[in-house]
């Protein structure tokens, strides 16, 4: 089985959100940069379970972005995986990646697809639903749980008020939350190996450079008035205010 | 020119987030003389429901009332939406961004040669801009889509449809090139949470934190949540340590909420959680510590024991709603 996990970088999730004078951009100066949480603790450990399952497995990662990404690369090479291959384009929007994604997937052929269920900065979800109609493969998203017999693949996804148990061979793309793997820290060993790994630079294809989206500028929410606090055991003021003030119950 | 909107059921029952959109989608259609058009995909059991529709602002339904589309399949879905929408020649196509939403939009949007925008807040601008929330919250962006064909997602609990009059002209439709042959996930089970309102439909949430200090104390936040009619919630250190299921677990790494009403109750505000709950309209916070964060992104708050101020909360809900 050939694996392939899709790696984003992101601002660390404790990160202050702030942008340049003119709202255009984000303001990178002082931010830490991580492997997208749901790409590292839920995709990537996931593939990497399954290479230890079936030890024939061959599992590569793939990221969309320029050579700042290599650092994010090689930590998730030390939590496991073969090789990496960055695709050397600053994307912006869902279309650019998953296009220059889908133009390795066609060339390098692969069984099973795993994404994040979203990156935490641009909160897209789109990558891995828009690789797999891309490559016409089914698809199933924000899974829970996930096993393979080697044969089938038996996947849990989360649904309104519930959640939905499917199976589906192989090819398949899956993106991935919390539930289908536990958060690894890579130990001595892998942050050694992975300094040997290959990682290979690709240019983007033709068709990835055009992006369909263009950001016109941000900015951060409004400032709260204030906490109106109410004493404790006068809790009737504040269904009160919840009634007739906010209206909200 | 049209506006198709995929209204999601399950037997014959419209999510929430689904009649958002329609209402959304006849807000934008009113500016351009345009109708909305609901998509319908799957057997239902009350086709005065399909009608119905048209009290949420859908002009047309278009009902592919085929048994092998019940169960969702993202592939088989976009393959049906996409022949819908060439044979309309439609260029603007907007789903609930919910569990089927967000695994449909981008599918459809990569096989339709569309661009693509999740989530999005807000109506477009005068420049065109969607608004649109961006690092979990944090901030918002005014985005816009540049190709013609587009297909959105819009981010649930945003829009409240009011009530209105219609119904709408109900046609079946039949896929001249996709059947159940086609299909390559096949559903095995379904399990509801009977009796609860779902966390992404709920307009009241009642959330605990670790002040809470055992998963033994839950009791009062469920009773809280029962007489309110809200979904629960928790934070991330109360899911990671078991106390409570992973799919209750709001924040920045967990799920995104928007409710009416947000009561955290021993809940310090980590920028995470914070992240994750700030585009609820109303913040409640019940904290003993009066220096915890999260008082900072309130509107209203008690200072106080959780264990003594939420069964007194309960109790002035039950008087102010009657019940004894």
């Amino acid at each position: 089985m050939k694996i392939l996990v899709c790696i984003s970088k992101t601002a660390d999730t404790t990160a202050k959100i702030a942008f340049t004078p003119d709202q255009k951009s984000f303001l990178e100066t002082g931010v830490q940069f991580i492997i997208n949480p749901y790409d590292e603790w839920y995709a990537l450990v996931r593939a990497v379970e399954l290479k230890e399952q079936y030890p024939d497995t061959v599992l590569h990662l793939i990221t969309v972005g320029g050579a700042d990404t290599e650092p994010i690369l090689r930590k998730a090479l030390a939590i496991g995986g073969d090789a990496a291959f960055r695709v050397d384009l600053q994307p912006i929007g869902i279309e650019q990646v998953a296009t220059a994604i889908a133009a390795h997937v066609k060339q390098e052929g692969y069984d099973l697809i795993f994404t994040g269920k979203e990156t935490i900065d641009y909160n897209g979800s789109g990558v891995g639903g828009y690789l797999a109609g891309l490559l016409d493969w089914p698809f199933v998203s924000l899974a829970t749980r996930l096993t393979y017999d080697g044969k089938t693949v038996v996947v849990e996804r989360e649904i309104e008020g519930g959640r939905e148990i499917a199976e589906a061979e192989l090819p398949l793309v899956v993106s991935c939350q919390k539930g289908i793997a536990e958060q690894r820290i890579p130990n001595m060993r892998g942050i050694m190996a992975a300094r040997s790994k290959p990682l290979q630079v690709m240019a983007a294809p033709p068709e990835a450079q055009q992006p369909a989206v263009q950001i016109d500028h941000f900015a951060l929410p409004p400032k709260k008035s204030g906490v109106h606090l109410v004493e404790p055991g006068n809790e009737e003021e504040l269904v009160r205010l919840l009634h007739e003030e906010a209206k909200v119950i | 020119m049209a506006i198709f909107v995929f209204a999601d059921q399950q037997h014959g029952s419209f999510k929430k987030a689904a009649l958002e959109t329609l209402f959304f989608a006849s807000q934008m259609a009113a500016r351009q003389q345009q109708e909305v058009v609901a998509v319908v995909m799957g057997e239902i059991d009350q086709p005065q429901a399909l009608a119905d529709l048209g009290k949420y602002g859908a002009r047309r339904v278009l009902h592919v009332n085929a048994g092998w589309l019940n169960d969702f399949d993202a592939q088989l879905y976009a393959r049906v939406f996409k022949e819908i929408l060439t044979q309309h020649e439609a260029d603007l196509c907007v789903l609930p961004h919910d569990f089927n939403g967000r695994a449909l939009a981008p599918y459809l949007a990569a096989q339709w040669q569309a661009g693509l925008l999740t989530g999005i807040t807000s109506l477009p601008d005068e420049h065109g801009c969607y608004q649109k929330q961006v690092f979990s919250g944090k901030a918002t962006a005014w985005i816009r889509l540049l190709p013609k064909r587009q297909v959105l997602t819009l981010l649930p609990n945003t829009f409240t449809p009011t009530g209105k009059e219609g119904q709408a002209k109900v046609e079946q439709w039949q896929p001249a090139q996709v059947n159940a042959a086609q299909r390559r996930i096949r559903v095995k089970e379904v399990q509801t949470t009977q009796g609860r309102v779902p966390l992404t439909e709920a307009s009241i949430i009642v959330s605990g934190g670790r002040g809470l200090k055992g998963p033994e104390n839950w009791g009062m936040i469920e009773q809280l949540a029962e007489v309110l009619g809200a979904a629960t919630a928790c934070s991330r250190p109360v899911a990671d340590a078991g106390w409570r299921p992973h799919h209750e677990h709001v924040g920045q790494t967990g799920l995104t909420v928007r409710p009416n009403l947000y009561i955290a109750i021993g809940i310090s505000g980590a920028i995470q959680h914070l992240a994750g709950v700030n585009g609820s309209k109303y913040i409640v916070v019940i904290n003993k510590d009066p220096e915890a964060p999260f008082f900072q992104a309130a509107d209203y708050g008690i200072v106080g024991d959780a264990f003594e101020v939420v069964p007194r909360l309960i109790e002035a809900i039950k008087k102010y709603k009657g019940i004894s």
